[in-house]
């Protein structure tokens, strides 16, 4: 055990310097190792701590929203189905809501706009409480200041901000309007005793198929929404916006793996000979072997550590500003929010097989075939 | 006692570039002698040279090293045999780029798993033998051409091997460096190590302490002179 350590131990220093001897190649390779690394993991943290963000919020929404349908498109929902949906066995509570979208002429930004369903969050009338993205989209410049809709040309409306919700909440919160209902209503125009859709909620998680089927039977022209429908549709998007980015940080591991395959193809006639001298003075095929996966172990495990540790700080302490956009969209209000650092360890494994495993093949196989000839013949 | 028997080494067989190195060789070298092989160039000098230190296999033919067959042995015991019973001094010092003379001294002690300190101390004490002491820690590209000769044969001698072999040890040497090559040839010598040598440089076959010479010429040994008292 202490000769194989020790030995170990002396295949390393002599990897490390034989890596010094070239530097400038090494911190190259290294350099651009890490940065496909970066890149990937960026993509793969962000995403991962979206999704994961999306399902701890998610996770207080209600079991089930109902929506009108006509023709394929969402329509007002009649106050009556709301207490048919309380009717159904299982169904704890049911509540009509109203929300919409207002596009904000000024900055082109559309503000989602809804009456809560805490009672206690609700404005008193004339008063809103908004998300920070709006704020920040209007350039108000203080706390407090009001804010000014307008529905047509010559139209203004005045709104008191009672409240400015927190970054932490922005993920679901940016664009967020909360209205009182008898303002929602005037401004939008609704009459009373119609809602824009229903939200129940269900005594039994586990049962909310059964009511969803037994509800779609009865209101035939109501579309069922379950919480899990909704997460679903979150992580496709979700996904989709990572695959984009994967696939651009893939070109760069392609361009790598290009360059892997090259070495892999051969070594330098440098290379051969070093490894044909220490045939010659008594070194095994083996040691050589492990000497050049000590090499390839330390610059790929290298760029890997570092690679993910600038993902890992460029997600989570500077919010990912270089691949934010495209992540949480194109709106002209993205969320400004903190992600919490949250690791999926198979993505992590998966990078790893991806990024260290070609290469130290690359490092080694050739390595290997060198290796196996006669001193002599290696030198020669 | 090293023994050759009807040794043929063919470089690219069955390619339209194919040529015999060496033809049919026969040769016994004993322990404890210094021998030399000499010949013009392409004579197949550092081919049977090559073939006695195990870093080459012949084509066809057989190899024993005290009456043990060692031709056709795998791979791993002929690494074997080269680390523990010979040391090879090339023609070109082949010393790795890059590292000092004293890691150079120590590069056939790292696959041992030795003690760091015990081998440090041996590979200086190698150095310090051979007047190199104040050179361990420089770059082997700064040493002047006898400094690397001297650095690679204290690589070849680090493992203490019976057998010392050097390819054309004084082909890159003036007078002076020959000379005190050749001193160190005959300490080593009388210190009980076999030494084969290949040379064209007759300052080496006229050398006191030279055992036996054997000529080559187109890969087959053509004499094989003994010079004094061969054991």
């Amino acid at each position: 055990m202490m000769t194989w350590a020790r030995r170990q131990r002396a295949l390393a220093d002599y990897t490390l310097a034989a890596l010094s001897r070239r530097k400038g190649k090494n911190i190259a390779l290294v350099a651009i190792f890490s940065l496909v690394v970066f890149a990937l993991s960026s993509a793969m943290f962000f995403a991962a701590a979206l999704r994961h963000e999306t399902t701890v919020v998610l996770r207080d929404a209600p079991e089930i929203v109902v929506q009108k349908l006509i023709m394929g498109r969402q329509d007002l929902i009649p106050g009556d189905v709301v207490d048919t949906i309380a009717g159904f066995r299982g169904v704890t509570s049911a509540k009509g809501r109203l929300w919409g979208y207002y596009y904000d002429r000024i900055d082109g930004a559309n503000y989602t706009v809804m009456v809560p369903d805490d009672p206690a969050l609700i404005p008193p009338v004339g008063h809103v409480a908004v998300g920070e993205g709006v704020p920040r989209a209007r350039g108000l410049a203080w706390e407090g200041a009001p804010l000014f809709l307008s529905r047509y040309e010559g139209d203004l409306k005045r709104f008191d901000v009672d409240r400015t919700f927190s970054r932490d909440s922005a993920l679901m919160t940016a664009d967020l309007v909360l209205m009182n209902p008898q303002d929602f209503r005037a401004f939008f125009d609704i009459p009373e005793g119609l809602y824009t859709d229903v939200v129940a909620t269900v005594r039994n998680q586990n049962e909310v198929a059964t009511i969803v089927t037994k509800a779609s039977n009865a209101l035939p022209q109501m579309r069922f929404v379950t919480r899990a429908d909704i997460e679903r549709t979150y992580q496709k998007l979700f996904d989709w916006r990572e695959g984009l980015l994967v696939v651009l940080a893939g070109a760069g591991l392609l361009a790598f793996a290009i360059f892997a395959a090259e070495k892999a193809s051969g070594l330098s006639a440098e290379e051969a000979r070093e490894i044909g001298i220490l045939k010659a003075v008594g070194w095994d095929t083996r040691d050589v072997i492990a000497m050049k996966m000590w090499e390839g172990g330390l610059v790929s495990l290298g760029a890997f550590l570092i690679g993910t540790v600038a993902g890992f700080a460029h997600v989570f302490l500077f919010d990912g500003v270089l691949f934010a956009p495209v992540l949480r969209g194109w709106a002209v209000i993205y969320p400004d929010f903190a992600l919490a650092p949250h690791i999926d360890g198979v993505q992590l494994m998966t990078l790893a097989l991806l990024t260290v495993v070609p290469y130290m093949a690359a490092t080694v196989v050739p390595v290997w075939r060198t290796a196996s000839g006669d001193p002599d013949a290696v030198m020669r | 006692m090293i023994t050759l028997n009807a040794v043929t080494k063919l470089y690219n067989e069955g390619r339209p570039n194919e040529f015999a190195a060496l033809h049919e060789i026969d040769l016994t070298l004993a322990r404890g002698a210094m021998s030399v092989l000499r010949g013009p160039s392409g004579s197949g000098k550092t081919t049977l040279l090559s073939i006695l230190a195990c870093m080459a296999r012949p084509t066809s033919g057989r190899v024993s090293i005290d009456g043990e067959l060692v031709s056709g042995l795998p791979e791993r015991f002929l690494t074997e045999l080269r680390r523990t019973t010979f040391g090879f001094v090339f023609q070109r010092f082949n010393l790795v780029r890059g590292l000092t003379a004293l890691e150079n001294v120590m590069l056939p002690t790292v696959p041992l798993g030795a003690d760091y300190g015990q081998t440090r101390d041996r590979a200086m004490a190698r150095l310090e033998a051979l007047g190199l002491a104040d050179k361990a820690a420089m770059p082997i590209e700064h040493l002047s051409g006898g400094e690397a000769q001297r650095t690679a044969i204290a690589r070849a001698l680090i493992n203490d091997p019976p057998i010392l072999i050097a390819d054309e040890p004084t082909a890159n040497l003036d007078t002076a460096l020959a000379e005190k090559f050749l001193a160190i040839l005959a300490d080593e010598r009388a210190a009980g190590r076999t030494v084969i040598l290949t040379s064209h440089d007759p300052r080496i076959w006229e050398a006191e302490g030279v055992d036996r010479i054997v000529t080559l010429r187109d890969g087959r040994i053509v004499e094989g002179e003994l010079v004094e008292g061969v054991a």
